[in-house]
């Protein structure tokens, strides 16, 4: 009964990695940036729909709140890319690497400004509540978590097998120069490429949120967002869910079972191992340079 | 604008383009020198701090802006240099033993890490190096026998051929070691730069397949790059430590590597003295904001210089790629062609996406 | 005995015979080159020789010597450097640097020395300094002895990467299509020089190149390869003739032939 409440924790815990993940490697794919502000994003995500949903603040109805911080944060994403990110096209991938430590930075900063630096929680109509299932007790905010990640995982594969800005968004990612010359305006879908990450990335700190409390250091959580990417290899969607999954279950098992101090290294460990053994992550494929 | 005339290739072998360039830097370094007699102990105490960082940066400058090998977990390396060093100076051993010992501690583990880091390269490199960074902090506090675990560690004076230097006791002794120390890492730094170690290290940079066609052994030369980089970011840790006086994990957070990596790219990717200006940078920015701040008024934000130090590299990073020193480059020019410089001249090539997934 | 073989070199990627069973000698001394329609496993070969890919079966001699099994950066010191086909020279180094990095196979003093710069460093980078320069003097790089690769138009880089393997000091030079984007007149000057290192430098040069002018031009012999095989050796003329060969290149069907 013990193992099953853990896993359906680390299930839970696992789908908002998963999530930070999927955003992650969703911009790496379609735009081979990586985006290491991928987690303050998802802070910033938390802290908008705080703004809105919070009777502190604006006290606006959950589900409007969030829909409203997905559009916020949407653009937030697009402006970033158009503004910033596409400056740097045909840099070296390092530079985009520094450029969103950088941004990471700035949002953590502004986000301490605004929000300030003490945890603050999410007002979720799901909070405290639970459901009995015979002997096993699950939150309403575990059922919460999971459902949503399922929907959006569902929504996501439709959008990208079938309709029309998907595939083109699939075509950008494999072979820019072609989808240019067959009239996909790679531009124009590299901003939304970031736009639908910030959406996803907001979902995620919601998720996040409504298991407990958020201050403007959540942005950290992204590192163990790309031990689940590295996990789940870099170019795959489905992948990073694995990943994130992975690492959110073995993150409570561990802490169960493995000394204290030990515990919370365990997923870099793993993550450390798989990058050994098999650099390129555990369900990617890799094509070797041509000279 | 001068006109330099080249009549041998020791122009091009030697350190300086010429006398007058010799004579500026030893200028600098003469000054430098002299800086106790003209400015407070607390001004010391800082300038002391800049050194420091930035023999640190000449340590992560050698792997990622010149080897292509991108760390952000760099301060696991200070702490391998500050914690051998208390360890070493709390038994009473001698800075001329223990300084050393530091350095070959963290060029050893760095050494060690190069093994698994030569199968990644780019962006996997970074995260794993973060990840190391991560576990370096928690590896810290399970090392409680040695490190002191969360309360940390203290660390007593240096004991150097009689002399004993404190950093409070006789600041201006501390500065001078710093000093000197700095002028060797980078001389020997210059040295590499311009004899085949350091142009394998910028040839494996550039172009693996080339590096290997010509003959660079690719895992010797990363290690050894790997080694370095170490051992002169272990110096850095070791002088940290007599800087701090006391420490715990919380001196080599991951935020701290992050900091060193921002560090020596606001200061110039690929050039010695992008290492001085990022520090200069890092070291005091947050005092002239501070300066600013009592200025106007204003109350103490928390978190303030490192967004300022952020948005400043976001805004480096998109106008100006090669750093501080790009800059200074730039408008030395500027000042050697006067009125002549065209806009033009600094024009960047566009290029266009260079696939970097296929390795 | 030949200078250089290959003996039933192949290589396969999962199904795709990319080089199947290929043998041949180049003797000391000749110019030797590799044509074929694309994919026919030219730069493969290249590759291979390169240690860049393991090879699936057969093996490689240089000297007498089995290369087969050696690491890539080993090749150069059996005397085998190579140019590329797609330009990988070091961006953010100068001409002179780059030149300099193909001396690396002959260094004499290890990063100790190189620290502390001994006087046997400055000797010794004197003397590749001495190596290099008769190289830019060679090929007329004085120009761009110290600009950077990044600015470099396309036609000087090309002779950038020859150069870089020259100043290796090969006995066998690989030039993977040395005339690709390449100009008439500087594919003219290739020529030249190709013809001057064989006869005054005394280098045996194993070619892949599409441009048949030069081919016909400098090529002592020629292998003509489709799909991964060797269909045609001889001669630049004979090679031209040859039924199988243009039957590779422009499709005929074995009826209309």
């Amino acid at each position: 009964m013990e193992v099953a409440q853990l896993l359906l924790g680390g299930i839970s815990v696992g789908c908002v990695y998963g999530l930070v993940a999927l955003g992650f490697v969703l911009i790496y794919k379609a735009t081979e940036s990586v985006n290491f502000a991928q987690g303050d994003l998802m802070m910033l995500g938390a802290f908008i729909t705080l703004q809105f949903v919070n009777t502190a603040y604006w006290g606006l109805p959950f589900w409007l709140g969030v829909l409203l911080a997905v559009l916020v944060m949407a653009v937030v994403g697009y402006l970033m890319e158009a503004l910033v990110i596409r400056r740097l096209f045909g840099q070296p991938q390092f530079a985009v690497v520094i450029l969103t430590i950088a941004i990471g930075f700035v949002l953590r900063f502004a986000a301490g400004f605004i929000w300030g630096h003490e945890p603050l929680t999410l007002e979720t109509p799901f909070a405290g509540r639970n459901v009995a299932l015979g002997r096993l007790v699950i939150g309403v905010d575990e059922i919460f978590v999971i459902g949503a990640t399922v929907v959006l995982t569902g929504t996501l594969y439709l959008f990208f097998a079938r309709t029309r800005l998907g595939v083109a968004m699939q075509a950008a990612s494999q072979n820019q120069l072609a989808a240019y010359y067959m009239g996909v305006p790679v531009k124009r879908i590299h901003g939304l490429i970031w736009a639908l990450s910030g959406g996803i990335a907001t979902i995620a700190g919601v998720l996040f949120a409504s298991r407990g409390s958020i201050d403007p250091n959540l942005g950290l959580l992204g590192i163990k967002a790309f031990a689940a990417a590295v996990i789940g290899g870099f170019g795959s969607l489905p992948g990073a869910l694995a990943g994130g999954l992975i690492v959110g279950i073995v993150e409570p098992f561990a802490g169960r079972y493995i000394a204290a101090g030990y515990s919370q290294i365990m997923p870099y460990a793993i993550m450390l191992v798989v990058l050994v053994l098999r650099p390129n992550g555990l369900f990617a494929q890799v094509q070797s340079k041509k000279v | 604008m001068r006109i330099h005339q080249k009549t041998s290739y020791d122009d091009d072998i030697n350190l300086f383009e010429d006398r007058r360039q010799a004579l500026w830097y030893l200028a600098l370094v003469a000054g430098a020198a002299l800086l106790p007699f003209a400015v407070s102990g607390y001004f010391l105490g800082e300038v002391t701090n800049v050194l420091i960082l930035a023999i640190a940066g000449m340590g992560l400058m050698l792997l990622a802006g010149h080897t292509g090998q991108p760390s952000l977990g760099h301060a696991a390396f200070l702490a391998c240099g500050a914690y051998m060093e208390a360890w070493l100076n709390n038994r009473g051993v001698s800075f001329l033993i223990s300084l050393p010992a530091a350095g070959l501690f963290a060029g050893a583990v760095g050494a060690i890490i190069a093994i698994p880091a030569l199968r990644m390269s780019g962006i996997y490199l970074a995260i794993a190096t973060l990840a190391m960074g991560i576990v370096a902090e928690d590896v810290i506090v399970l090392l409680e026998p040695y490190t002191g675990g969360v309360s940390g560690t203290f660390v007593g004076a240096i004991r150097l051929a009689g002399f004993e230097i404190d950093r409070y006791g006789s600041p201006s002794g501390f500065y001078w070691l710093c000093l000197a120390i700095t002028v060797l890492v980078a001389l020997g730094y210059a040295n590499l730069l311009r004899s085949s170690t350091g142009r394998a290290f910028v040839a494996i940079r550039d172009s693996e397949v080339s590096a290997k066609a010509m003959g660079i052994n690719i895992a010797r030369f990363k290690t050894l790059a790997f080694f370095l980089s170490c051992f002169v970011t272990g110096l850095s840790g070791a002088l940290m430590a007599h800087f701090l006086g006391a420490f715990n994990y919380e001196a080599f957070l991951i935020t701290i590597s992050i900091q060193m990596l921002l560090m020596i790219v606001v200061g110039g990717m690929g050039s010695i003295h992008g290492a001085f200006f990022g520090a200069m940078v890092v070291g005091f920015l947050p005092q002239i904001i501070t300066g600013i701040r009592q200025q106007i008024t204003m109350t103490a934000i928390p978190g303030l210089d490192t967004g300022i130090f952020a948005a400043i590299l976001v805004a480096m990073i998109i106008l100006e790629p090669r750093g501080l020193y790009g800059q200074w480059l730039k408008t030395r020019i500027w000042f050697q062609l006067f009125p002549l410089a065209r806009r033009d001249l600094f024009r960047r090539h566009k290029s266009y996406l260079k696939t970097e997934r296929l390795k | 005995m030949s200078l250089f073989a290959v003996d039933g070199l192949s290589k396969f990627f999962g199904g795709v015979r990319a080089v199947d069973g290929v043998s041949f000698e180049v003797e000391e001394g000749e110019v030797f080159t590799i044509v074929g329609p694309n994919g026919a496993g030219k730069s493969t070969i290249f590759n291979l020789i390169s240690r860049f890919y393991d090879v699936s079966a057969g093996r490689i001699f240089m000297d007498g010597k089995d290369i087969t099994d050696i690491r890539p950066d080993e090749v150069i010191g059996h005397g085998i450097a190579r140019t590329f086909q797609n330009i990988e020279l070091f961006e953010h180094s100068t001409v002179l640097q780059n030149l300099l990095v193909g001396r690396h196979s002959r260094r004499g003093t290890n990063f100790l020395q190189n620290l502390l710069f001994l006087p046997s460093v400055r000797a010794e980078e004197r003397a590749h300094r001495h190596e290099v320069e008769a190289i830019i003097d060679f090929l007329d790089l004085q120009a761009y002895r110290d600009k950077m690769i990044a600015g470099l138009p396309y036609g000087v880089r090309k002779i950038v990467e020859i150069g870089r393997a020259l100043a290796c000091g090969p006995r066998l030079l690989l030039l993977d299509e040395p005339a690709s984007g390449l100009s008439v007149e500087e594919t003219q000057d290739v020529a030249y020089w190709i013809e001057d290192m064989q006869k005054d430098m005394g280098l045996t040069v194993l070619m892949v190149e599409h441009d048949m002018s030069l081919v016909n031009q400098v090529s002592t012999r020629v292998l003509a390869l489709a799909d991964g095989k060797p269909i045609a050796l001889g001669t630049p003329a004979e090679v031209q003739a040859d039924r199988n060969v243009i039957e590779a290149y422009l499709g005929i069907e074995e009826e209309a032939a």
